[in-house]
């Protein structure tokens, strides 16, 4: 094919980006000269160096690039672009094991606090974050960039917009998990739930969402299939209430401009409303809304069959999205939280039920016609229960949000289970199948390197959650009513510590079930490894010998 | 400034007034669109969507 000779130039982006990128270079340099904090002089240090990276790679890669652009398409079929996804793939599965690591050691630290070894950085308070933080917004969100810049490629027809923009996205992305995490572990935190990364990380994490949501927005525009898939619109929801949920929870002003403490705008009662206002659509856009859109796409892919209801799937959006936003303040029953906000909250959540059983008939009867393939193909039968667990879970919460159970169930254990047969069974599991089918798609392969280990890693890691869930379903219930247990004089029954001690039996437990997810996605990382590495190669059909449409 | 508060005050008690049968209208309209039969084809063609593959 030959190319009409052009005369190689820069971007507009290229030398935007990279004028802009060794500027911030310059500044983090002085920031980390005149820091008033070792972790912030770190952060600012190392924001310094990978800008200049950044600088270095975005110049080179021009130097290694032809004279012009990879075009929107090659014989009218589009040329999508696999790059960013490939490296968001891959960042999902590190931070995946990372995270999961990470939970093993603070639950085998609450079975044996010595493993506390005394250390700041290694305790529990510092390491729970980067726990929670590395397996939800690390490995999920890096699942969700991955998939949402795939299945909006595929479903509009059309290459994924901008040039360097997906990169800025996917490598940004990763930079922010990076100074957010090292910094819990030096103790920079402002101490929100879900939300503790300190203010420049959150300016940072700001200007990547919103180039995020202009690369999602305007690969849309320039779609070639009339109609905006479903999967779309659960992407567009959980991009869009993600940057609105960060900007609503995290207005603070820093001390310093050269210090990484800052305040929150306001204070008591308000900031926990807003905190959990976050901190329940975090989980309701982040945790829901991001991979229902991964349940749409890649069930009636890997299934073959069409999605059971196009109408139902409609209404489970809108239903989700106008109750969800509601839910919050079943965080905070019986607290200083006006009583009618409790209970609307209460309401609510009862609510959410409808669209979330919905949603979750219309992913299983998605394979009608198709069950027999639960049999043989271990990647559906991992995303089938991805779905199941999603029902189990979305049927659990609710119940918990009602205040006479959360009278029971709030500070215990039984949050963690539930929290847990969410994660691990509904995000874990449907995050997994997409990947398992993703990688080959992204690299080109025919199929994975192994179902046989996929079998073993949907056993192992379904014997873990099990181990996980039912633990902390008796744990916690055990513990809420040692807690409310009283003597016939009136007083405690038990002391704080004997409920401590109760535990000590289901915590190991946990932690082994913990222990077998974690050997799972290692299971996982191999084959998809092995599958990059030496599967074969897919091939493609010559372009002349398709039907014409 | 008295006179802002005032008109500020007017409008949030026009949109805490107003906005349950709103959001409940336009909650409405979209199952009206959901289940309106010209729509079905669409629909039927989209359920298919990730099936068709290029």
């Amino acid at each position: 094919m030959s190319q009409p000779s052009i005369s190689k130039s820069m971007t507009s982006g290229e030398s935007g980006l990279a004028v802009v990128f060794a500027v911030t270079a310059f500044l983090c340099v002085i920031a980390s000269a005149k820091a008033l904090d070792a972790p912030f002089a770190f952060h600012a240090a190392l924001s310094a160096a990978a800008s200049l990276a950044a600088v270095f790679v975005i110049i080179n890669r021009y130097f290694e690039r032809p004279a012009a652009l990879p075009p929107a398409e090659i014989n009218g079929r589009p040329n999508y672009n696999m790059g960013p996804i490939k490296f968001s793939a891959f960042m999902a599965m590190f931070w995946g094991i990372a995270g999961f690591l990470v939970g093993l050691i603070i639950a085998s630290q609450l079975a044996w606090p010595a493993l506390n070894f005394d250390l700041p950085w290694t305790s529990f308070g510092r390491l729970r974050p980067l726990h929670t933080s590395a397996v939800i917004f690390a490995f999920g969100g890096n699942v969700l960039i991955a998939t949402s810049f795939y299945v909006v490629q595929k479903s509009c027809r059309a290459r994924l917009a901008g040039d360097l923009a997906p990169w800025f996205v996917v490598v940004g992305y990763n930079f922010f998990i990076l100074i957010a995490g090292t910094g819990y572990l030096l103790g920079v935190t402002q101490s929100k739930e879900y939300a503790e990364p300190e203010w420049y990380a959150d300016l940072w994490l700001t200007i990547v969402w919103v180039v995020y949501l202009l690369v999602f927005l305007a690969t849309i525009f320039k779609r070639k299939e009339p109609h905006i898939f479903v999967a779309n619109w659960f992407y567009l929801a959980f991009i869009v209430t993600i940057a609105v949920l960060h900007l609503g929870n995290n207005p603070a002003l820093p001390v310093s401009v050269f210090g990484s403490k800052s305040y929150i705008a306001w204070g008591g009662i308000q900031d926990a409303m807003f905190q959990w206002w976050y901190g329940h659509n975090a989980v309701g856009f982040f945790l829901t809304a991001g991979f229902l859109a991964i349940m749409y796409y890649f069930i009636p892919k890997r299934a073959e069959r069409p999605i059971y209801s196009y109408r139902l799937s409609i209404i489970h959006f809108w239903a989700l999205i106008f109750l969800y936003i509601w839910a919050g303040p079943h965080h905070l029953h019986y607290t200083a939280l006006p009583d009618w906000t409790q209970t609307l909250g209460m309401t609510f959540s009862i609510m959410l039920w409808m669209p979330s059983w919905g949603g979750m008939i219309n992913g299983l009867m998605t394979l009608s016609g198709a069950w027999d393939k639960l049999r043989t193909d271990p990647v559906l039968r991992m995303l089938v229960v991805s779905v199941a667990f999603y029902g189990m879970s979305t049927f659990e919460g609710p119940m918990m949000s009602i205040k006479v159970v959360n009278s029971l169930s709030h500070y215990t254990d039984w949050t963690i289970g539930h929290v847990h047969s969410g994660a691990l069974g509904w995000v874990g599991f449907v995050s997994f199948g997409a990947l398992y089918c993703l990688v080959p798609w992204a690299w080109n392969r025919k199929g994975l390197y192994s179902l046989k280990l996929v079998n073993w890693h949907f056993w192992v890691a379904t014997l873990g959650i099990v181990l996980y869930i039912s633990a902390m379903w008796v744990s916690g219930i055990l513990q809420g009513l040692m807690w409310r247990a009283y003597t016939s004089l009136g007083f405690l029954e038990y002391s704080f510590i004997e409920t401590v001690e109760a535990m000590h039996p289901f915590y190991i437990i946990r932690a082994a079930g913990g222990g077998l997810f974690l050997i799972g996605a290692l299971i996982m990382a191999y084959n998809l490894w092995m599958t990059v590495r030496v599967g074969e190669q897919e091939v493609q059909m010559p372009v002349a010998l398709q039907p014409a449409e | 400034m008295k006179a802002i508060l005032t008109v500020h005050n007017l409008a949030s008690d026009l949109v805490t007034t107003i906005w349950t049968p709103v959001f409940v209208a336009i909650f409405l309209a979209i199952i009206a669109y959901a289940f309106w039969p010209r729509n079905k084809a669409v629909f039927d063609k989209a359920a298919h969507l990730p099936l068709r593959e290029e």
